[in-house]
């Protein structure tokens, strides 16, 4: 309860993180500081870090594009506070060397300090991410005022329907990659004890993945809510997928509009959608939803991951900053099918997937078409550059219906 | 170091029931044996190696289970484990085992000459023969534990030892990582290759860690005598060839260990063993004599007739299909058993319980009836 857990301070990097628990089902008070691994910690080594350097020569992805045998032999018997070492922040990079043309981030994050712990490691592969940004030098801006998001209405002609999604973590919890049974048990309390204080057209309930009957099953998978413990071996190598399905869940409010998967590869994913093109109303809800759900859990005397180098903090680097990918589903018949639509998509920094998702390939000409950008812009600036993105397509689009040219536009602004 | 488990200690700041994992849909042997109370006592203690309770459980959490097929749910990080989790483990073995108590003694025989008969089995009937078992050296953490440094010691150390065998054992190491494609591709010919493991009980005990670095194959020339290096244990060492001659598969099977052994204790690294659990292997499954002695066998009149099962097992024997389903009758057939009998008794009855079987084919064939030939509880 409240008054038993107090503050993480996020201070500076020098400082260094304090994280004092008390009583009640958490214990012990941990005392870090970065330069030394605390009693938690038992990082076991009977080799030099050269014999266990990991073979990355067939490799391509942003970890073992950065993890040179120095930066190796550095971290590698550093532990965050929790015991959380490098060699288990890379499995999911080591097992699974990637793919010529698609470059994944290769490691995760296992609580928060890993960020600061690992730093030497994970500031390079940040970057190199996140198109250049620094988390050295450079700080992120965080602005869910979804009032300053400037039209957002599609012409649902071509606009299917309109999603956000991101991410929260819970502060004083270890992410999916490394929590204990108890710590995942403890989010989805804390978070399912939030989500029964909202209320209006925000009201729901939660579906436990352990305790759900089979009608509840199947509607969840009718909505396209219900989500399945995870395949793809970049997720199951780094662990997150253990003990499923203990302590995962589904929440979702009545009106199908505004969703959160607990425990998945997230603490939270939070999700506002709807059928149509509204973006407005749609981001509309999502930041009213988060502040919400932020302003309950607060209450009890809890706290999103947050700072200012990183913005909130999630298990993959790929989701820092934002965690947001805001994006629609559209049909893009004539625009798709011209050789300049990966540029013009590049140059509004917007990525297309498949209407499956990440990793899936798109339906007829219908594309899902999101923000590439996560860190180093806000909220409202990454809607708006959708909504800025999309709507330039559906000119496109219309132009070439009426057999007019388009142009490719010039690079977005960053 | 074991996959998400490191910070043991971390853990113990939590209550037992926070973190005692829900087994109520689970049917594996390891959730049978699991209490409270006994993860309570257990969830403390590491091995020397650093290895946990939750590191030995973490497969059978993640695999619940198959309501007809009891899988064990356990595996060990080291020689140690079986020691300091002896609470969990030992209820284990013996119900997996044939009630195989903590205080009973393993007869370990690989004296070849003590096999009576079994180079006359009818190879009209009987394809291909095999004998297999697995070998972890003294000094390293297991599979699901090692680091890379270890896994790598394991290879160097190994192909150092395989390199030194000459005359029929002479033969050459394949490592995964740096094989030619045009190897790769005899390899599968020859059925040698093995994979990336794919199944969820192998995957959820962290031994497909790293892969492939340090897997590999050594075989040699006459291609008769294989060994597996880091897949699910240190050493899967395999006696095979087509025909029924078990006796020259199990003759090349001990004097190839024996060779093997003795260059292995050379480098002051023998192989795990005691005189309780046998050889010591990763999976509790596969102690005692790890060994898994089997032929290939065209049953296709006996396999359908009411009483196979029942045979197989008075006859101490398992069927398994020839690469996993069984196609135009002809079965897998080995024993049963790995601890609590020597390796010459099982492979022996293995002789004795195919050639029976054998002969029950040869009746059925010709419209005569078998039941007096279903033999007794062996």
């Amino acid at each position: 309860m409240a008054n038993n857990f107090a503050r993480i301070l996020s201070g500076k990097r020098n400082v260094g993180i304090m994280s004092l628990v008390g009583a009640g089902s958490l214990t012990a008070a941990f005392l870090l500081n970065r330069e030394h691994v605390t009693a938690g910690a038992q990082v076991r080594r009977v080799y030099p870090a050269s014999a266990d350097y990991p073979d990355l020569r067939k490799h391509n992805n942003c970890m073992a594009s950065h993890l040179t045998p120095a930066i190796y032999a550095k971290l590698v018997d550093k532990a965050t506070p929790n015991g959380y070492t490098l060699d288990q922040a890379i499995q999911t990079g080591v097992d699974n060397p990637g793919h010529p043309f698609i470059k994944t981030v290769g490691m995760v994050a296992g609580d928060e300090e890993s960020y600061e712990v690992f730093a030497d490691l994970l500031d390079p592969v940040i970057k190199e991410r996140h198109n250049g940004y620094d988390p050295q030098t450079m700080t992120h801006p965080t602005d869910l005022d979804s009032s300053k998001l400037k039209s957002g209405k599609f012409d649902e002609r071509y606009v299917l329907s309109s999603r956000v999604r991101t991410g929260r973590s819970i502060r004083g919890l270890s992410l999916p990659p490394a929590c204990t049974r108890a710590e995942r048990r403890e989010v989805e309390k804390v978070v399912v004890d939030a989500l029964a204080g909202l209320k209006g057209d925000l009201a729901g309930t939660y579906y436990s993945l352990t305790h759900m009957t089979d009608q509840e099953q199947q509607q969840l998978i009718d909505d396209h809510f219900l989500f399945d413990k995870p395949v793809s071996p970049l997720l199951t190598c780094s662990g997150m997928a253990r003990d499923w399905p203990d302590a995962r869940g589904i929440w979702h409010n009545n009106t199908k509009t505004f969703l959160i998967w607990i425990n998945e590869e997230d603490h939270t994913r939070v999700i506002s959608m709807e059928k149509g093109g509204n973006m407005k109303r749609v981001f509309d809800r999502f930041c009213t939803g988060l502040k919400e759900v932020e302003r309950l859990i607060q209450e009890k005397g809890w706290e999103f991951m947050w700072n200012e180098r990183l913005g909130y903090i999630l298990t993959c680097p790929s989701n820092l900053g934002t965690g947001l990918r805001a994006g629609v589903h559209v049909n893009l018949p004539k625009l798709s099918k011209d050789p300049r639509f990966t540029k013009i998509l590049d140059n509004l920094r917007l990525q297309k997937r498949g209407t499956g998702g990440v990793d899936t390939a798109a339906v007829g000409s219908t594309f899902d078409i999101s923000n590439l950008d996560r860190l180093g812009q806000s909220e409202v600036q990454l809607v708006q550059t959708v909504v800025d993105g999309v709507n330039y397509l559906i000119e496109c689009e219309k132009k070439l219906e009426k057999g007019q040219d388009i142009k490719i536009p010039p690079p977005v602004r960053k | 170091m074991p996959f998400g488990n490191t910070h043991n200690n971390f853990k113990l700041n939590f209550k037992v029931e926070e973190e005692y994992p829900d087994l109520t849909k689970h049917n594996n042997h390891m959730a049978k044996v699991l209490t409270k109370d006994m993860y309570a006592k257990l969830r403390d203690k590491q091995t020397p190696s650093g290895f946990t309770l939750d590191d030995v459980i973490q497969t059978g959490v993640d695999n619940p289970g198959h309501p007809f097929i009891m899988t064990v749910g356990c595996v060990a990080g080291d020689e140690e484990s079986y020691e300091i989790f002896k609470d969990l483990l030992d209820p284990i073995i013996s119900d997996r085992h044939s009630g195989y108590k903590p205080t009973d003694k393993h007869k370990t025989d690989l004296n070849f000459e003590n096999l009576k008969g079994g180079d006359d089995l009818d190879p009209n009937y009987v394809l291909s023969s095999r004998v297999r078992t697995g070998r972890s050296i003294k000094g390293y953490t297991l599979p699901p534990h090692n680091s890379r440094g270890e896994r790598r010691a394991v290879e160097k150390l190994s192909v150092e030892a395989l390199n030194t065998l000459d005359g029929e054992f002479k033969g050459k190491y394949y490592p995964l990582n740096k094989m030619t494609d045009a190897e790769q591709e005899q390899l599968i010919a020859d059925h040698f290759l093995f994979d990336k493991p794919v199944s969820p009980l192998l995957l959820g005990a962290g031994m497909a860690r790293d892969w492939p670095d340090a897997r590999g194959i050594w075989h040699n020339d006459a291609k008769s005598f294989l060994v597996w290096v880091n897949e699910e244990d240190h050493l899967r060492v395999i006696s095979m060839e087509k025909g029924g001659n078990m006796k020259e598969v199990f003759r090349r099977f001990c004097v190839g260990l024996k060779r093997i052994e003795e260059t292995f204790k050379k480098h002051n690294h023998g192989f795990m063993w005691n005189e309780h659990l046998g050889y010591v292997l990763t999976c509790p499954s596969n102690l005692g004599t790890g060994l898994r002695g089997g032929v290939h066998v065209k049953l296709p009149k006996l396999s359908t007739h009411p009483k196979f099962e029942e045979i197989l097992t008075r006859l101490r024997l398992q069927k398994r299909g020839v690469d996993t389903a069984s196609v135009g009758g002809v079965f897998d057939i080995s024993n049963a058993d790995r601890l609590g009998s020597s390796e010459v008794a099982q492979v022996q009855m293995v002789v004795d319980g195919v050639k029976l079987m054998v002969e029950m084919e040869k009746k059925l064939e010709k419209g005569e009836a078998i039941d007096g030939m279903i033999p007794a509880q062996k």
